[in-house]
């Protein structure tokens, strides 16, 4: 029962680890840019959350076909886009302000700085 | 007219998307569009109102797509309300842009201000007129974005590490608005707000939503920078150049308390927030510690843009603290403190910007004697001070009235003694600037003292040794600071809205 538990909520498991790895490079690493890999850890856990809620064991993709009856949620691959395209444009910028911050202060640790 | 609901949000993103083609061509031309756009997203936001305030909530299916299948923009008296508030804050702080930002930014540089500064406009109306918790997020995100880009585009020391500060802190928080939203949609199915209002109360004991409603309100107080998420807020509000300053101060974190107040009454409902899990009574807790706080540090700094972020803190204290008492009378109270202490931040910020465009003095200290060099921008600075006070006649003491009947209606002493201790404290931060301005003796030799006082030139108004800034920021300066008082003694014009809005998300 309680390894049933684990292996039908696994990628829910998955992506709380992965929230917590995000998290923890945020606030511990002191490279600005791991800083900003542990955002896009940490964005990417949500993303996942999400395609996990949409999965259906056996759906067929969300295209309307004669016969067949199961599909996956289409809605929440909407939401995973939309938001793939915000942690883009987020880590494009991010990026961006590192490189500046590198060429005025000369280095990225954010201790130093 | 129908399509007003979604006009207001497009002007500013239109004029966004005209300003970089027209920025390659004539550069000159972004601040008039820029302009227009926020002019038009004012008349549209009056428009939106006249008709909330005549017809009811307003339903504007986005494309023509019903609500289960696309996005609905709900405009009710609250968010006329914001509407209202941000774009005629905002219209303030595009037409105070022209010289400030002329001398501030180097060249070329001008079209992406504006191009970004209506991004930020255009997702913030977004934002408050949306019926689609994603579409909350998305927009939240899109004026974030803006909103970090702008603190760094002046290029001063430390702006860039200040954006990053922001940007990693605020990200956090829209994930966590993002994990909310899914948490929501893996319960209920539907992310259209009135949907969720209708299916949640069958679900209150669930974990999930529980967990939703920690994940939103958490990401949506780092966005208002409730006070233990403050801690991004005084480096961005107090480097970033003086109109976007107004905007952040103003209106950003206005954004977020509206959000809060959205999700917490319109999805979740009076019973749950107040009843099994009491989160109104915690955000009134916090909202109390963070006023007293937020004053205190505000006392303790020697910048005047530094000392004004501090009170952005403690003010939004009381707008949350308001919210929290989940009464009538304390949430017209604390609504009507978003509008006043926008109306008196903006003044505020402008006058720091129009003292740092004329002079360069950004230490309270060298505050000493301004009162006689730049009189116009003083006395604004002074009447918006006193409305942060709450001295009456002033709108900020309308507010705080309010607040402080609400508490006695809650039964609630506490926050009676906080908000009249948070008062004296901002009063302490904000006479001593005024008693430097025009009680202090000036230090620097200034060219008045040099001239004779019989001078007649010191009569003429328009004499060159008042050194007053241009009419382009001074009459910002001047209509926010006549609004402080205005809207003060006639405090009904401001609640012909927010009564309607309070008994709305009060349910009754």
């Amino acid at each position: 029962m309680r390894f049933e538990f684990i292996a039908v909520n696994f990628p829910y498991f998955v992506s709380v680890a992965l929230l917590l790895v995000g998290l923890y490079a945020m606030i511990v690493r002191k490279n600005l840019i791991k800083k900003i890999m542990g955002l896009n850890i940490f964005s990417t856990s949500v993303l996942f959350f999400l395609i996990a809620a949409g999965y259906k064991e056996g759906g067929a993709p969300p295209i309307r076909v004669p016969g067949i009856e199961v599909y996956v949620n289409p809605l929440p691959h909407a939401l995973v886009l939309t938001g793939i395209v915000v942690a883009l444009a987020l880590t494009t910028f991010a990026l961006a302000l590192v490189i500046k911050i590198y060429k005025e202060y000369g280095t990225i640790d954010s201790d130093k700085l | 007219m129908d399509h007003a609901p979604i006009l207001v949000v497009i002007a500013p993103f239109v004029g966004a998307y005209l300003i970089p083609l027209l920025g390659l061509w004539k550069e000159k031309l972004c601040y008039p569009v820029a302009t227009v756009a926020a002019l038009l997203s004012a008349f549209f936001s009056f428009w939106l109102t006249a008709s909330v305030l005549e017809l009811g909530t307003i339903r504007y299916y986005v494309g023509g797509w019903e609500p289960p299948w696309g996005i609905e923009l709900v405009v009710d008296p609250l968010s006329a309300f914001m509407c209202l508030t941000i774009s005629l804050v905002s219209l303030f702080a595009v037409i105070y842009s022209k010289n400030y930002i002329g001398r501030e930014l180097p060249g070329g540089k001008t079209t992406s201000y504006y191009t970004l500064i209506l991004l930020l406009i255009g997702g913030m109306l977004g934002a408050v007129v949306t019926g689609d918790l994603f579409n909350l997020f998305v927009l939240t995100e899109i004026f974030s974005v803006a909103a970090y880009a702008l603190v760094c585009i002046g290029r001063k020391r430390g702006s860039l590490i200040a954006s990053y500060r922001y940007l990693i802190l605020a990200s956090i928080g829209t994930s966590l608005i993002l994990l909310g939203t899914g948490y929501l949609y893996v319960v209920t199915g539907t992310l259209n707000m009135a949907d969720l209002a209708a299916r949640l109360p069958a679900l209150y004991d669930s974990w999930v939503v529980i967990g939703a409603m920690a994940f939103l309100v958490v990401g949506f107080g780092i966005k208002t920078a409730l006070f233990p998420l403050h801690t991004w807020l005084p480096d961005a509000h107090s480097i970033a150049p003086a109109p976007i300053s107004v905007i952040l101060s103003a209106l950003v974190i206005k954004v977020g308390a509206y959000s809060i107040i959205r999700v917490l009454f319109s999805i979740f409902g009076v019973e749950f927030i107040t009843g099994p899990i009491p989160i109104a009574s915690v955000l009134t807790w916090v909202a109390a510690v963070g006023i007293l706080m937020g004053s205190l540090f505000a006392i303790s700094q020697t910048d005047i843009k530094r000392m004004l972020a501090y009170s952005s803190v403690a003010h939004i204290g009381y707008v949350v603290m308001g919210v929290g008492l989940a009464m009538e009378i304390g949430m017209t109270g604390g609504i009507l403190h978003i509008f006043n202490h926008a109306l008196a931040k903006g003044c505020l910020f402008f006058c720091a910007g129009a003292v740092i465009y004329q002079t360069g003095i950004r230490s309270i200290d060298d505050f000493r004697g301004l009162g006689s060099k730049m009189p116009v921008t003083m006395a604004a600075f002074t009447l918006a001070a006193a409305s942060m006070v709450g001295i009456p006649p002033t709108a900020g003491f309308m507010s705080k009235l309010y607040l402080a009947l609400g508490t006695l209606e809650a039964g609630a002493w506490v926050f009676l003694i906080v908000i009249l201790v948070g008062s004296f404290l901002t009063a302490v931060f904000y006479l001593r600037v005024v008693n430097l301005i025009y009680f202090g003796e000036s230090r620097v030799k200034s060219q008045e003292s040099r001239v004779g006082v019989g001078d007649s030139r010191l009569q003429t108004p328009d004499s060159r040794l008042f050194r007053e800034v241009p009419l382009t920021m001074l009459i910002p300066i001047i209509i926010l600071a006549l609004g402080c008082t205005l809207f003060g003694i006639f405090v009904f014009i401001p609640l012909s809205v927010v009564e309607p809005a309070v008994k709305l998300l009060l349910g009754n």
